[in-house]
């Protein structure tokens, strides 16, 4: 196994933009990252794409081979990936695998999604396919219910509130404001959120990552060759992915995803880290419930206190450990495949020092934390600055 | 539109589950699975799965109120979905009708109901199975 490193990073701006489509957004992000990487479209060797939807946002299958169409990176081989909203963190280890491996050298994992070509509800039906589609999205579930049943059991067994939840969309909306990329600049409050629509109780609708078009792309080679390509190499120290039950019934908890459990003890025992010892985090925010989970399953707090830490501000960007700079999933939007590519071009950006105004200062090892529907799928990793 | 166009197939498979709440009982380790599995998930290999049919009696382990339902359950909105525990032990998801909505909290007990679930369209297939209601 060859160390691996991360030498090009870039991503679109998120939001909804009508006036480009799926080919120009990936292609816009991919060129932009091989450029940070001053690396020529000859010396790729290879294309992971990670997209969850593309066939039912925008009747588009073979997306991939498109994609090197597009980026005039053919005859390359390029594989598509797809782990629903973990498409693109899936992605992103199926290229460090190639790296690591030695098949390929310099690796483009993208990843998009496009999804205001369609209506609102189309794209929730799109969703919802990251569920059980036969025993849950069929008997009339959506996927901010699925949140909904694990926010109540949450309340039920640790007293967590509706409040802590609005919380932490308070905190993504600040740290957005922040980003020139996020798809939402401006700040809300914990009012705001209590007044939204309500979505399927306790969550309302600012309780809900949004429907957001958007790329992001990552550079990956060889460690001992990064230097060639980048004055500040970020090297992938774990890449660590885990499986559970497609259907959010079956788990033996709700307020637990063990996927994420199990992806993070194993990201932690390869790199002899605990939890204390990462400075920055991108966790899959999809709905506030799921930051405060993550915050309890990644180790950072103690089962049934991911409440109380957002409430005393330990995850704020002026925090003990800052989650979620970028905006997260609720602030800087959530194009399904691109989120798990994005996380990883953040954490790239706070580990050069280049996140600008929610740098955090000193940032040495980051984490990604990358979900698939309602936990079936968890991809972590985490990265360290090598220079 | 429903959640998906289902075909007649998929629908007639699945009758003996959605209709009479037929699971799975593993004779090796003693569990029960809803729905049908082939493959035991603790035993694997090992393990001999059979049919059984449940009671449909259960309490709510988990509940929300859908106010934003997907393509095809507008006429419905609001409605309540839980995870319901059955007696037996599986979990399930599934609508929970004819209660109002202040008698459905973690504990309540529920037993299940026969109802349309979906149509396709007006000319299209109607597709049944089961919710759930609260015992009184």
């Amino acid at each position: 196994m060859r160390r691996v490193a991360i030498v090009g990073a870039a991503m679109t701006k998120f939001g909804e933009e009508w006036e480009r489509g799926f080919r120009d957004l990936i292609a816009e992000a991919g060129v932009k990252a091989i450029e940070d990487a001053r690396m020529s479209g000859k010396e790729i060797d290879a294309i992971y794409g990670g997209t969850m939807a593309a066939g039912r946002l925008i009747g588009q299958e073979h997306i991939t081979a498109m994609i090197a169409d597009y980026m005039g990176l053919n005859p390359i081989p390029a594989t598509r990936v797809e782990a629903a909203c973990a498409s693109g963190g899936v992605a992103l280890r199926t290229g460090y695998l190639a790296v690591a491996s030695g098949i390929h050298d310099n690796v483009v994992v993208g990843g998009v999604e496009k999804m205001t070509d369609v209506s609102v509800g189309d794209a929730a039906v799109a969703l919802g396919g990251a569920g059980d589609q036969e025993w849950e999205l069929f008997m009339g579930a959506t996927f901010p219910a699925l949140y909904a049943l694990m926010a109540r059991r949450h309340m039920y067994e640790f007293g967590t509130t509706e409040e802590q939840m609005a919380m932490v969309a308070v905190k993504n909306h600040a740290n957005a404001s922040k980003n020139p990329y996020a798809h939402f600049q401006n700040e809300i409050t914990v009012r705001d959120v209590m007044k939204s629509k309500k979505v399927a109780s306790p969550l309302k609708l600012y309780d809900c990552s949004p429907i957001t078009d958007g790329a992001a792309a990552i550079i990956l080679a060889p460690l001992e060759r990064a230097r060639k390509y980048t004055d500040s190499p970020i090297e992938i120290i774990a890449s660590s992915q885990a499986s559970d039950t497609l259907a959010l019934h079956h788990r033996k908890s709700l307020t637990t995803i063990n996927s994420t459990v199990v992806a993070a003890r194993n990201a932690y025992n390869m790199t002899r880290m605990k939890p204390s010892d990462i400075d920055v985090c991108e966790v899959h925010d999809c709905f506030t419930i799921a930051e405060i989970i993550a915050y309890e399953d990644l180790g950072f707090f103690k089962k049934g206190k991911g409440g109380k830490a957002i409430e005393d501000g330990e995850t704020a960007l002026d925090g003990r450990i800052p989650i979620n700079t970028s905006g997260g999933l609720k602030g800087c939007g959530h194009p399904v495949g691109a989120t798990g590519v994005k996380q990883a071009v953040e954490i790239t950006w706070q580990l050069r020092g280049a996140a600008k105004s929610r740098q955090v200062k000193g940032a040495e090892i980051g984490m990604t934390h990358n979900v698939g529907g309602s936990g079936a799928t968890c991809v972590v990793h985490i990265l360290r600055r090598a220079d | 539109m429903s959640s998906m166009t289902v075909g007649l197939p998929l629908t007639w498979r699945r009758i003996p589950e959605r209709y009479g709440l037929i699971g799975s009982r593993c004779e090796i380790c003693g569990a029960n699975y809803f729905p049908v599995r082939k493959i035991c998930p603790a035993c694997r290999r090992k393990g001999k799965m059979k049919d059984v049919k449940f009671s449909g009696r259960g309490k709510i382990y988990s509940s929300t109120v859908i106010y934003s339902p997907p393509s095809g359950f507008e006429l419905d909105a609001p409605y309540a979905m839980a995870i319901v525990e059955l007696e037996e032990g599986p979990r399930l998801t599934a609508q929970i009708e004819d209660g109002s909505m202040k008698d459905i909290k973690i504990g309540t007990p529920v037993e299940m109901i026969f109802r349309k679930i979906q149509e396709d369209g007006k000319e299209g297939l109607i597709h049944y199975g089961f919710k759930f209601k609260v015992v009184r």
